[in-house]
């Protein structure tokens, strides 16, 4: 992506702009973590007292139909299982700040599992449900609606739903169709 | 029902803490020792997160800023007409797997312009709720931990984008018009 971009400056002379941009995100990201560094101290550190209190479990073994089917490769009640279903829980309440570190906890604990820097499977399907996005209130655009005097603000939830719906369904049907397509290559 | 949706969101965290202190307190767990020791986990995982975070955003910020997105932008639109995709969305719907930041101000921009009742705002609506941003949550999630092969995450993930921005201006056409 940024070889394209420099090119494209060269070409079309906006080199200055380019140079500005970069140290501008380079600051932004710091920003950003430093942001994101106060939620993933507070609500991993929750989430661990959680663990140790049997909480996680329970909730694994609450929903285990469900996410046994998802997830085939992880093991009846391990806590990976209980960080995706506390990751897609605040999810879907719109918790974007507390699903952040549920689900790089999530991960984690998949890479126990998997104990390879190569992407397996379950974490493929979890994060694909993570990138279609689940949310029930989209917080933010009901926000903007309403500051530029919507007469309705909330009437794209219904359609929001509806689109999240069936983009996560296809979403994990293409997943387990691509799944399938690698498992026969590699036998 | 949306009152009582946001209701819930309200009151869900607190409540969420008071549960797990409860039964921490129940099941004689030390709270606050256990916390700040995952704490200090979590203090690792946002500083090992930075190089990633920062080398994906300056990334997109050198694609922005050079004009080679808008470009891109300028080379699908016509193609995403010609299948009768309204043109006025096409910047947001190529926008948004790569930048929520921006796609959000797109986003703004286009209910400002347009107005959050008409078609077009109603749609940016949709669009900006039903898909999340992929790269930033591969970025994210995959760095956290360490992982540089992503497997056919990225694939899954932009199809799935793409998915979704077809089945926005579906209903929205469906529902509103």
């Amino acid at each position: 992506m940024a070889i394209i971009g420099i090119v494209y400056a060269m070409i079309n002379g906006t080199m200055e702009d380019v140079n500005q941009a970069l140290f501008e995100s380079a600051d932004e990201a710091v920003t950003l973590v430093i942001g994101l560094a106060s939620i993933l101290i507070f609500w991993v550190g929750m989430m661990r007292v959680a663990e140790r209190a049997g909480i996680l479990r329970g909730l694994a073994r609450m929903f285990r139909p469900i996410v046994q089917r998802l997830f085939p490769e992880i093991p009846e009640n391990h806590p990976a299982l209980g960080y995706i279903l506390a990751n897609f829980s605040a999810n879907l309440f719109g918790l974007g700040n507390a699903a952040t570190p549920m689900g790089i906890k999530a991960m984690e604990e998949m890479k126990k599992l998997n104990q390879s820097d190569r992407a397996s499977n379950s974490m493929i399907t979890f994060l694909v449900i993570n990138t279609s996005s689940i949310t029930i209130v989209p917080t933010t655009v009901i926000g903007i609606r309403m500051e530029y005097g919507s007469l309705a603000p909330t009437e794209t939830v219904s359609t929001t739903i509806l689109a999240t719906t069936i983009t996560t369904v296809a979403a994990i049907v293409i997943d387990r169709m691509l799944r399938k397509r690698r498992e026969r290559r590699s036998t | 029902m949306i009152q009582w949706m946001t209701v819930v969101s309200i009151w869900l965290v607190p409540c969420m803490i008071l549960f797990i202190l409860l039964i921490a307190t129940i099941k004689k767990v030390p709270a606050y020792e256990v916390f700040v020791e995952g704490g200090k986990e979590g203090l690792h995982l946002a500083i090992s997160l930075l190089p990633f975070l920062l080398g994906m955003m300056v990334a997109i910020a050198i694609l922005r800023s050079s004009g080679a997105l808008d470009a891109l932008i300028q080379l699908i639109s016509p193609v995403l007409t010609a299948v009768g995709f309204p043109a006025e969305i096409a910047p947001l719907a190529i926008i948004r797997p790569i930048s929520g930041t921006a796609a959000l101000s797109v986003t703004t921009e286009m209910i400002q312009t347009y107005g959050p009742d008409s078609f077009l705002g109603r749609l940016a609506s949709t669009m900006q709720g039903s898909t999340d941003t992929t790269l930033y949550i591969l970025t994210v999630y995959f760095g956290a931990v360490g992982i540089k092969k992503m497997g056919e995450a990225l694939k899954v993930g932009l199809i799935a984008d793409f998915i979704g921005i077809i089945v926005s201006v579906i209903i929205v056409t469906w529902i509103f018009l």
